[in-house]
């Protein structure tokens, strides 16, 4: 597809209101949150901005999931879950009263650890379904576009172009997480939020993601939660250290360009953690 | 270190049997449930062949006519089932098309829209409904519900009386208490057996939209997806086997209702295929109904022949939801 397509695909009346804008600004301000009475992240600040892959890295249990979650309001899911502080998508809350939750969700996209295509639909309708899904009205020739459009940003299209109308459950599990990731893509969000989305993949899969997600950057906002440290420094930029001390809630112990938080941090907690002394 | 292979000997190459020495408490449990799960197989068998056996004086008295005749006149020698199952699966359909919406948006509703607060009220509000003895559905049905669904019917045979099912031999333009034609039918009794039906399917669809596999559930929910969009995506897909299953389980019930239907039907031995309209017979009400007057000998072997088409009706109709309810939990959700 070229360059004026894709344009064109943007404009359509039919396509959700929002300006392809390579990216947005993403700040989490004071993020404090609780599973009951339980406190689990103490004022987390942390900025995410444009053409930047973040990653949160960070041993088990120190609040990196519950800080993604939280960032597209998905922790609210939890029945006992709540949570303090601010999320701002380019300047504004997003959890201020007059924001759709459901709106927030399609611009701020999910691939989650566990490859979960829809099993009963094909890869096509797969790719298609969060339009559907918010009530969203392509039109056929447009629909075929925006397949094949996000297929390749997801680096699937080479692999599925011939059997589009099989079930997306007859995949590979590298190739169904791709197309979770082209599914997150086609409803053109301005964030994607990765948990752990390499971690139930062999190597070779895991390398297609990275590649992936390095095409991606420039195109929407990537925060990716890994417990591979190099697969931290091979994608991102920019990394936050997440860390809960025994009985305390979590919090970013550093964060900062990649490269100093691997070549010289400057928390000796920090330096443990990704020499692999601990964790 | 060096690996070291073991000598082969190649004279006895072949698959070995593994066996493993029960332990006595195993194979007590195991005696005791194998005996328990086999006592229930004999008990259902016995109770089909017990009443299969009555088939076969009633069919030598009175021919295979017994299948087609709709009459229930003893002293005229002129006996069948003919009416009574046109009447179940009559009462049951019906029962069925109200059952059915009702059941599938209130599992619907229990599951994705109920607060979750007040979810395990309306489940046991709903359970009660199961709880609610059939005599006094029968009751409820006669005094309370006949009265507001006789307007119902009353207006259904009014604009679709050209359709046959809802054709009512009568003038629909007076007043309803004028109209006996309308009171008594198979769809008043297939709503009362609809309030028994509904809890059954309830239940059963419920069930399988819990187990709506939560992975799916958080990707739609991630891609902006409304409730709505969630229950069409992933659902409604995984509990397809459910909602059919839960229907047929159902269908089993209303089969076999009878005090409601005795109470709420007024019994002819006649094929009515007019829903609306007064006098039908189901197979369980004919039971009840002649069982009491019934000699020992051929009546008696009639009736029970009469519950042995309605016990392999019932068998029928639960074996099929029973393998579909199985089949669709297993490989319905994704699997890497």
């Amino acid at each position: 597809m070229t360059e004026d397509a894709t344009a064109l695909l943007y404009d359509t009346p039919d396509y959700p209101q929002l300006v392809f804008d390579r990216g947005a600004h993403l700040d989490a301000v004071n993020i404090s949150a609780w599973f009951g009475t339980n406190k689990v992240l103490q004022r987390v600040n942390l900025s995410m901005p444009p053409s930047v892959v973040t990653a949160l890295i960070g041993p088990s249990g120190c609040g990196k999931s519950t800080f993604l979650r939280i960032l597209n309001r998905m922790h609210e899911r939890v029945p006992s879950a709540r949570l303090g502080g601010e999320v701002r998508l380019n300047g504004e809350d997003i959890y201020a009263p007059d924001k759709r939750i459901t709106d927030t969700r399609r611009r701020i996209g999910m691939v989650f650890q566990k490859p979960n295509p829809f099993p009963t639909m094909s890869i096509a309708e797969n790719v298609v379904a969060g339009l559907k899904l918010n009530g969203t009205k392509v039109a056929r020739d447009t629909r075929a576009e925006l397949i094949e459009h996000s297929l390749q940003r997801a680096g699937l299209w080479l692999e599925v172009k011939d059997r589009l109308d099989t079930p997306g459950g007859s995949l590979s599990g590298g190739q169904q997480q791709r197309l979770c990731i082209a599914r997150s893509l086609a409803v053109s969000p301005d964030v994607l939020l990765m948990d752990e989305p390499c971690s139930a993949l062999d190597p070779a899969s895991t390398r297609r993601i990275e590649q992936t997600i390095l095409d991606l950057k420039d195109e929407v906002t990537i925060v990716i939660v890994t417990h591979n440290m190099q697969q931290a420094a091979r994608v991102s930029q920019q990394c936050a250290f997440f860390l809960a001390e025994t009985g305390t809630p979590g919090g970013i112990v550093e964060a900062g360009p990649t490269d100093q938080i691997f070549g010289s941090p400057r928390d000796p907690r920090t330096a443990d953690y990704v020499l692999g002394r601990f964790g | 270190m060096t690996a070291t292979a073991l000598p082969v000997s190649h004279n006895d190459d072949g698959p070995r049997r593994i066996r493993t020495l029960p332990h006595p408490t195993d194979r007590i449990f195991r005696g005791v449930s194998r005996g328990v799960g086999a006592l229930v197989l004999v008990l259902t068998g016995a109770i089909g062949l017990f009443l299969a056996v009555q088939l076969i004086p009633v069919v030598h008295h009175y021919g295979f006519k017994y299948f087609t005749t709709q009459e229930w006149d003893v002293e005229g020698n002129r006996v069948g089932v003919a009416a009574a199952i046109f009447g179940s699966v009559e009462v049951a359909l019906v029962a069925l098309m109200v059952a059915f919406p009702l059941a599938l948006t209130t599992a619907l509703f229990i599951t994705e829209y109920a607060p979750r607060r007040l979810k395990p009220l309306f489940v046991s509000m709903v359970d009660l409904m199961a709880a609610v003895p059939s005599i006094v559905y029968g009751l409820w049905g006669f005094y309370i519900l006949q009265g507001q669904g006789l307007n119902v019917a009353r207006w259904l045979a009014e604009w679709f009386s050209f359709i046959p099912l809802f054709k009512v031999d009568s003038d629909p333009h007076s007043a309803p208490f004028l109209k006996p034609q309308f009171t008594e039918s198979a769809f008043i009794a297939g709503l009362v057996v609809a309030m028994m039906v509904i809890p059954l399917a309830c239940a059963v669809m419920r069930g399988v939209f819990d187990q709506a596999p939560a992975g799916e559930r958080e990707a739609a929910l991630a891609l902006g997806s409304t409730r709505w969009g969630v229950i069409q995506a992933v659902v409604l897909p995984f509990g397809r086997g459910g909602i059919i299953g839960g229907t047929m389980l159902g269908l089993g019930r209303a089969l076999g209702e009878t005090v409601a239907v005795l109470i709420t039907l007024s019994q002819i031995d006649k094929i009515n295929p007019h829903v609306l309209q007064n006098g039908g017979v189901t197979v369980s009400s004919l039971i009840a109904d002649h069982f009491g007057d019934a000699n020992r000998g051929v009546q008696l072997e009639a009736l029970l022949a009469a519950g042995f088409v309605l016990f392999a009706m019932t068998l029928f109709v639960n074996t099929i939801a029973g393998i579909i309810v199985t089949r669709s939990r297993s490989g319905a959700t994704t699997e890497i």
